[in-house]
């Protein structure tokens, strides 16, 4: 037999999985909890050879710091609801990022788009108390941070619909104009004082109503009807079907007939108002007052949150709340052992969301070994 | 007067080196079409790593400190952990295919998260710490030209980080321009399926221009330290901001390193201006100084919507920045 006449075969060939056959759902979701375990095992090594504490107790230190429910108490103590507080505004900004990632626009401005809405809500409350009260002050502010949200959003959508300007670059950009922005207000605002302070702390006018004893219930809920309209409108509407042609290919869409430069402002300007409206939350309903830190990074997190759930809006909640989980787990942690920071907490994460990152191609894509036997031309 | 606007000038070169080794791994890493979100967070991993290395050989060493060993230690420390930070993104977004900004950020996180959390063990109960020789060694400006009057003050006081960033940055754009490794760079960031047709194997340059693009960034957070921040450790974030700075600076110049040079320094005199510019007798209200520091990202904004407006071809983007390359997809 001729030498040329052997197939080379390499050792791993990777070939596409068909991810649409719904047969193999339970597989996906193996591999995913096989990621955090993994991910879990290697955290847990570097909990013990670096602090030389027992993972297994800091793990469970960790767990408390969601779930710190004793005997006989109930489910929603305090903990779990401020975890899940800070869940609803990772999963509202994730939200939010949803119809520009489905349309493939890199989004990457939803720190400085929840920042301007934030300021526009904490100026209404700090003027507008002046001249109304009650729900038509809550209106204004909410109607205020959408449009700052919005107008934030829409800028780079008009440069990238007009002139391809690169749209990754330009949100992050301006990222770092509202933060200087918001830094630039406050200064002005505070005055002679050391910090701006809570707005309107004893008329507690704009603040969400107290429900069920706790002040952001009402942004919770506005954040779950979000899931579900959003969900919606991405699945079910004109608009939700024209992103995604437009995402998986413009030439597609021109084809179609589908105005590209309008489907991407639109889209743009519905992801920016609703950064901005979880700006509002945050001012309204968590912090009642503004600083470069409202946003508190969930900007960026939420970016990851909205790229592994596949832009579909439910499985942001689970993604959003085991962040939201390890980010208290965390602090719990630095609470009980001195040994370990907070910081320790980011690298935690980082090394779960790294697995979770890294099983994605598992997902994807399988793997064929060469098999043992070779063919023969 | 003169003596301010030194002082100032050379408070921007040193902030500008920060920003330019930053840039330049940024540049080589969006060369072959991959955007790095992740340098704040490696730049931060070199600048940890470069730091704790001096400081334990200072502390191992004793009187046998030897500045040279110091240096090479410093360097090879800061270089090879933040190669092994641009491996790891390298590895799970060519290697694993996963999207770049994910991952970047991811980085983001975790690099910062490691500088912090390991920062608290370096420096034990303080909150401070200093490698104050190696800072010495750092910092050592050129011995007699630095004493010229005024050239002395603003070209050559300064460490050799410095001189370091500025030829480097000269010889990585001679290397993209005009060499056969360079061309073969570029080509896969512009378009990676005609670069393979063409026989350039486009995983090892992605992978090879992204692990050496996070060893040079690493560089820049280890001149933070050891020169610009006087040799002290502190869990601050100014190398992360330097960081996103960094990533508008290539925006700014173009994706030319050469560029780089002069664009760091107008942002170094831009972020400092609020310091100066008062002593020099323009009044700054204290509430308009943030003002002034949103200047550099305003700048690079113009600078971005300019050159897509322009569409001058050496000006423009990696056509495939961003952009998955699967050699089985197309």
């Amino acid at each position: 037999m001729a030498k040329g006449n052997v197939i080379k075969e390499p050792l791993v060939r990777v070939v596409k999985r068909d991810t649409r056959s719904t047969a193999k759902t339970y597989k996906f979701v193996l591999i995913r909890v096989a990621a955090v375990i993994l991910a879990l095992i290697v955290d847990a090594l570097f909990i013990f050879f670096i602090t030389g504490l027992n993972p297994i107790s800091v793990y469970t230190t960790m767990f408390k710091g969601t779930f710190d429910f004793e005997y006989g108490s109930t489910l929603f103590t305090a903990k779990f609801l401020t975890t899940v507080r800070d869940m609803a505004l990772l999963l509202g900004i994730a939200v939010a990022l949803a119809p520009a990632f489905k349309m493939r626009f890199w989004n990457i401005g939803a720190e400085g788009q929840v920042l301007m809405g934030a300021l526009a809500t904490a100026c209404v409350m700090q003027y507008g108390v002046k001249y109304v009260s009650g729900p038509v002050l809550m209106i204004i502010m909410f109607v205020m941070a959408v449009i700052a949200g919005a107008v934030w959003g829409i800028l780079p959508a008009i440069f990238k619909a007009k002139w391809k300007t690169n749209e990754t670059l330009f949100t992050l950009m301006m990222n770092y104009i509202a933060i200087n922005i918001i830094s630039f207000a406050t200064n002005v605002w505070r005055g002679k004082k050391s910090t701006l302070g809570t707005i309107n702390s004893i008329s507690r006018e704009g603040w969400f109503p107290k429900i069920l004893n706790q002040d952001f219930t009402l942004g919770i809920i506005m954040v779950f009807a979000l899931v579900v309209l959003v969900f919606i409108y991405l699945k079910y509407s004109k608009h939700g079907y024209e992103i995604s042609v437009v995402g998986e290919s413009e030439n597609t869409a021109k084809y179609a007939g589908i105005n590209i430069k309008k489907v991407i402002i639109r889209t743009m300007a519905i992801s920016g108002a609703i950064c901005g409206l979880c700006g509002f939350m945050v001012v309204a309903g968590k912090d009642h007052t503004v600083s470069t830190g409202s946003a508190g990074g969930y900007g960026f997190t939420a970016i990851i949150v909205a790229w592994m759930a596949k832009f579909n809006t439910f499985f942001m909640m689970l993604i959003a709340f085991l962040i939201a989980f390890l980010e208290h787990g965390a602090s719990e942690i630095h609470s009980t052992y001195a040994v370990i920071n907070d910081y320790a907490a980011d690298i935690i994460s980082a090394v779960i969301l790294f697995f979770l990152i890294g099983c994605e191609f598992f997902i994807n894509y399988r793997l064929v070994f060469r098999s043992g036997r070779k063919k023969e031309a | 007067m003169l003596n301010v606007i030194i002082a100032w000038f050379s408070r921007a070169v040193m902030f500008a080196t920060v920003m330019l080794f930053g840039s330049m791994g940024e540049i080589l890493t969006e060369k072959s079409g991959h955007l790095n979100l992740g340098i704040p967070g490696i730049m931060f991993i070199g600048g940890f790593t470069g730091f704790a290395a001096t400081h334990y050989y200072e502390i191992a060493a004793g009187a046998a400190y030897n500045p040279i060993v110091c240096v090479i230690i410093g360097l090879i420390c800061s270089f090879g952990a933040a190669a092994l930070a641009g491996l790891l993104y390298s590895f799970l977004t060519i290697s694993l295919r996963a999207n770049q900004n994910v991952t970047g950020l991811t980085i983001t996180i975790f690099g910062v998260g490691l500088g912090k959390f390991f920062g608290t063990i370096v420096m034990g109960k303080s909150t401070v710490s200093s490698a104050a020789k190696a800072f010495a060694t750092f910092s050592t400006k050129i011995p007699v030209l630095s004493k010229i009057p005024i050239a002395g003050g603003l070209i050559f006081s300064y460490g050799f980080m410095v001189y370091l960033a500025i030829i480097m940055a000269v010889v990585i754009n001679y290397i993209l321009k005009r060499t056969r490794i360079g061309l073969n760079l570029r080509a896969v960031g512009e378009n990676p399926g005609t670069a393979d047709a063409a026989g350039v194997n486009v995983s090892k340059y992605k992978y090879f221009s992204s692990t050496l693009g996070g060893g040079i960034a690493g560089l820049g957070g280890l001149y933070y330290v050891l020169e610009y921040n006087k040799g002290m450790w502190a869990t601050s974030n100014s190398i992360e901001a330097l960081g996103w700075l960094a990533v508008a600076l290539v925006i700014f110049s173009t994706w030319n390193s050469v560029h780089a040079i002069w664009g760091s320094i107008l942002f170094g005199l831009l972020s400092w201006a609020y310091a100066f510019l008062p002593k020099l007798g323009v009044p700054i209200p204290s509430t308009t100084i943030s003002l002034v520091q949103m200047l550099p990202y305003v700048v690079t904004l113009v600078v971005l919507i300019v050159i897509s407006m322009r569409k001058k071809k050496e000006n423009q983007p990696p056509e495939s920045l961003g952009l998955p390359y699967f050699r089985e997809d197309r």
